[in-house]
């Protein structure tokens, strides 16, 4: 990223590149560095466990939560076993399944978004990719428990969506958040896959500008240089923002708590 | 390009077409007085074609039943896009003109066979019917309106999923359709989604796929990412049925695969299911 100037103020393309970097921190960091303790739970008990889609018992400052988020790895061989942190439809049906567990024992759940999107592929079609995500946002909509969303890098789309539908969401300073990606809107809207720094305007995808379209409720400030050049206060960030907001939603009785989250979605674009 | 390709392209100017209608899937040439029938389904191959709003709420609502709700729910623009080729407010007007509606879906109340409900059918003209502010307003709506009424709910897709230029907030839609129809399944309101021609992307990963009944039409194309896409990520030839109604059937995800002209008598039985009470 030695191309990017910090000193003026970025460019969403600009955004995009950072949310992208390989050395911006990824759920193993974000488990190695504010995790006291980490349960992984595998598989959807239907079809398989998928390695692009985690979670499990979480312990972050002494709360104990349930962990969800799409993995990306740090070397080749990680990507190719995580699918480049693009999930299949099991991966989202082991995200809902852990919800509801967390549902059941009455631990809040956090969500930390990080995919260039969905898995567009012929098996996750016949396994019914549209189908895991759109039981997801309904359940999720209806989750009895407190449900934090960080979107820590690529919010790709309905991928992201998928385990994202929380009472706060929360998101990095450098961190992206789309509808499509800019180089898929530049080439249907544009004609051409180049226009993507103005496919990246248009669509208004910094935390910035999703703040002031109310899509998201904070903006978790990064280090100078971004998440990549200080992993440790980066991730540092995160874990207080989480626990400030599990604390505030943990006051909230269970019936108010989904009636705001309901109120939330439902305001959307009004 | 050989001549011999232009019939597919005959659009609506040419004189040829006040007597001829082109298949869209069989490519047959169909006098047009025998296309125009109530169903629009093609006599030769039984593709059905798209309908607009108004004619799929004539098929299935009891006649003069319908009350349109929402009509004030128009298009909003919360990014002020533009693209290459201008300001999405102007292509939104343009939609409106172009088909009277106010927004890519029509909802209201009807009777089906004599049963109140709560109707939503989308148009695939306006705007490829795609999901954004106004469309999930007039969802939300619909469900909140089924919920106070206790009467079923029933949506038609026909989209090409979010629409790109309220970007995120077309995301936000998603969800937003979503935790109506949650509140459906938890208050035991039945909810019947039919899939038409074609309910892809954001609509095929939200509320068309949730339904209590998944009912489809005939080869009606159905699916969440783009076959181009699928074809270049995974680099391999798509079976011939990929993504079709009856390849949903096949893998589980559709109950039932309906006939444009069966439609109104299976809702109606299976509302009779439906609806206790």
């Amino acid at each position: 990223m030695s191309e990017i100037d910090f000193s003026n103020k970025l460019t969403p393309w600009e955004i995009v590149q950072i949310a992208r970097n390989p050395g911006r921190p990824a759920i193993a960091d974000y488990i190695q560095g504010m995790c006291d303790d980490f349960v992984e739970l595998h598989g959807d008990r239907a079809f398989g466990d998928d390695r692009a889609l985690i979670g499990g018992f979480a312990t972050i400052g002494g709360e104990r939560v349930m962990l969800i988020g799409q993995r990306k790895g740090k070397s080749v061989e990680e990507n190719i076993l995580a699918n480049f942190g693009m999930a299949n439809p099991e991966g989202y049906r082991k995200a809902l399944r852990l919800m509801k567990l967390a549902e059941k024992y009455g631990i809040p759940v956090v969500s930390l978004v990080d995919t260039p999107g969905a898995y567009p592929g012929l098996d996750a079609e016949a396994r019914g990719q549209a189908e895991a995500i759109a039981r997801n946002l309904t359940e999720m909509a209806g989750l009895r428990t407190p449900f934090v969303v960080v979107i820590t890098g690529e919010g790709g789309s309905g991928g992201a969506l998928g385990i994202a539908v929380g009472d706060v969401v929360l998101m990095m300073q450098y961190a992206v958040y789309s509808v499509i990606s800019p180089e898929g809107c530049a080439s249907i809207l544009w004609r051409d896959g180049k226009k993507a720094p103005e496919a990246a305007e248009a669509l208004k995808i910094t935390s910035e500008s999703l703040k002031k379209l109310a899509v998201i409720d904070e903006i978790i400030a990064e280090p100078k240089g971004a998440a990549h050049s200080d992993p440790g206060q980066a991730i540092d960030a995160v874990k207080k923002a989480i626990l400030k907001h599990l604390k505030a939603l943990k006051k909230l009785d269970t019936d108010t708590l989904v009636q705001k989250r309901y109120d939330k979605y439902a305001a959307m674009g009004r | 390009m050989g001549w011999f390709t232009k019939p597919a392209e005959i659009t609506a100017s040419t004189p040829t077409e006040a007597i001829w209608a082109v298949c869209p899937a069989c490519k047959a040439y169909v006098p047009r007085a025998e296309w125009n029938n109530d169903l629009r389904v093609c006599p030769r191959c039984d593709y059905h074609d798209r309908l607009t709003c108004r004619q799929r709420v004539a098929q299935i609502c009891d006649s003069g039943s319908f009350a349109e709700i929402s009509a004030a729910v128009s298009v909003r623009d919360p990014l002020k896009f533009a693209d290459a080729s201008g300001a999405y407010a102007d292509k939104a007007q343009a939609a409106v003109k172009k088909t009277g509606e106010g927004e890519a879906i029509l909802t209201g109340t009807a009777r089906i066979d004599g049963i109140p409900v709560v109707i939503g059918v989308m148009d695939f003209r306006f705007l490829g019917g795609s999901l954004a502010s106004g469309t999930g307003e007039r969802i939300l709506l619909a469900a909140e309106a089924a919920l106070k009424q206790r009467q079923p709910l029933i949506l038609f897709s026909a989209s090409g999923g979010a629409r790109m230029h309220e970007g995120i907030i077309s995301l936000m839609q998603m969800a937003k359709t979503c935790a109506g129809i949650s509140r459906l399944q938890q208050a035991r309101i039945p909810y019947i989604s039919v899939l038409t021609d074609p309910t892809t992307g954001g609509v095929s990963a939200s509320y068309a796929m949730v339904g209590d009944i998944n009912i489809a039409e005939p080869k009606a194309l159905i699916g969440f990412a783009g076959r181009r896409v699928i074809e270049q990520t995974i680099k391999q030839q798509l079976p011939e049925d990929f993504q079709t109604a009856e390849y949903l059937l096949e893998h589980g995800f559709l109950d039932h695969i309906v006939h444009r002209g069966a439609m109104k008598t299976f809702l109606a039985k299976v509302l009779r299911y439906a609806s206790h009470g």
